[in-house]
């Protein structure tokens, strides 16, 4: 036994690994109240993501989606995540997000913000 | 103490082997947005590559005034994405009062489960599995391990309320896991004492602080008080027969865990329900590996993926 877990020790040091991707934060915040449209929403993420297999929907809280831009990762933090807004009427939203981290660990989650006109 | 049984005798060759198969990585103990932690009393609802090391438990002292501090180790391996196996084993201290103590192994433990259900929109998760503990794998005499095995068909699940309508919003966070097993000793009795079957059943009620942070409501929460998830876990034990038909011993245990990259840590007192389970209160530490997230490339992959 304590061999083994000298192995699993070892290989835990050698590994470069990467995690599950959670949200840290979000512009607009989560459950958030903003005055007027935002331009894009910033998804900020604990690990670098894959843009590849990663994305945004936004809807309004009748479930009606909404266009918006292509989802992008942040040339300077890989571990972010931006999507151009079109004006956005007031309302709330509801931003469902999934991402796959460099790993290939998926994660998923939403939450809604609002809109003051 | 009930740790995570789902498991099977060849864990430990199948890590190494994974070590060259192929695979898909996937989640430990997600639901579409709902992270499920392991937990240490209440058996988890989903398959998973992690690692218990060590769980230290100070039981409450039983009837007699016997103290018993235990460390054990559980681990849980993927076959297939949704197939997983498990084995663990503790060291047990016994004090009995006046008399000198004494301590070795306890019984070997080892399990298998299916994951037949997962839900992302509802944030649910089943599984069915058969665990067994293991006869004479501990020291029978001297700590009343037990010289039979034990046969466990279970059912587990776990239930995240991120569903629930806006206006409960801060209900969201709320997640339950619960399991349901009924034990099948292989000797109606031992040394004069009679083994019955009995009903076990649990629950882990749960309030992710990372939920709310990162799903519901911004409340500024900062590392790493936004990966705390407070709880209060419950389980039972009732006799079904053999003279010992409805006599139940269970613990409550409230206490909290932080869920980080590659492990979490959990703590939690330890309060007997009923006389029978012992007096006093005991506590419970136990550091948790997501082997998944440690290598994802090699033992944290299913042997077997799509």
């Amino acid at each position: 036994m304590r061999r083994i877990m000298l192995a699993l020790f070892a290989l835990s040091v050698a590994s470069t690994a990467s995690a599950h991707a959670f949200l840290d934060h979000a512009v607009p915040p989560v459950g958030a109240t903003v005055a007027g449209s935002p331009r894009a929403l910033r998804l900020s993420f604990s690990e670098p993501i894959e843009p590849m297999f990663s994305g945004v929907d936004l809807a309004t809280a009748s479930s009606d989606p909404v266009k918006t831009g292509a989802p992008a990762v942040d040339p300077n933090d890989p571990a972010a995540l931006v999507v151009p807004l079109p004006p956005l009427p007031p309302g709330r939203y509801r931003v469902s997000w999934h991402v796959v981290s460099v790993d290939t660990h998926r994660t998923e989650g939403s939450y809604e913000f609002e809109v003051k006109g | 103490m009930a740790l995570p049984r789902f498991i099977a005798s060849a864990a430990l060759g199948a890590a190494a082997i994974c070590l060259l198969g192929p695979g898909a990585a996937q989640a430990h103990g997600f639901a579409g947005a709902r992270f499920f932690p392991a937990t240490i009393l209440t058996d988890d609802p989903f398959v998973a590559d992690e690692l218990s090391l060590p769980t230290v438990t100070r039981a409450p002292s039983d009837r007699d005034g016997t103290q018993e501090i235990d460390l054990d180790w559980d681990l849980s391996k993927r076959i297939t994405p949704d197939l997983g196996i498990s084995l663990g084993q503790g060291w047990k201290y016994l004090q009995p009062r006046g008399v000198p103590a004494v301590s070795g192994l306890d019984a070997l433990h080892a399990g298998i489960a299916y994951q037949f259900f997962k839900s992302a929109a509802h944030e649910a998760t089943a599984l069915i599995g058969l665990n067994a503990n293991f006869a004479h794998t501990g020291r029978v005499q001297a700590l009343g391990a037990d010289d039979f095995t034990t046969l466990t068909p279970a059912f587990n699940f776990g239930k995240g309320m991120g569903d629930l309508p806006g206006s409960l919003s801060w209900l969201r966070p709320i997640a339950v896991t619960g399991n349901l097993g009924i034990d099948f000793p292989t000797k109606s009795t031992s040394a004069g004492s009679p083994n019955p079957n009995n009903l076990n059943y649990g629950f882990a009620f749960e309030y992710s602080l990372e939920y709310l942070q990162h799903q519901v409501k911004d409340v500024g929460l900062k590392p790493p008080f936004d990966r705390l998830i407070p709880l209060v876990e419950v389980a039972f034990t009732t006799g079904l027969n053999r003279g010992q038909a409805g006599q139940t011993v269970g613990t409550v245990q409230p206490g909290i865990i932080w869920a980080g990259k590659y492990f979490q840590i959990a703590a939690e007192a330890i309060i007997p329900v009923t006389r029978a389970t012992g007096r006093g209160f005991g506590g419970v530490v136990q550091l948790h590996f997501y082997l998944d997230d440690i290598f994802p490339g090699s033992l944290g992959r299913p042997l077997f993926a799509d």
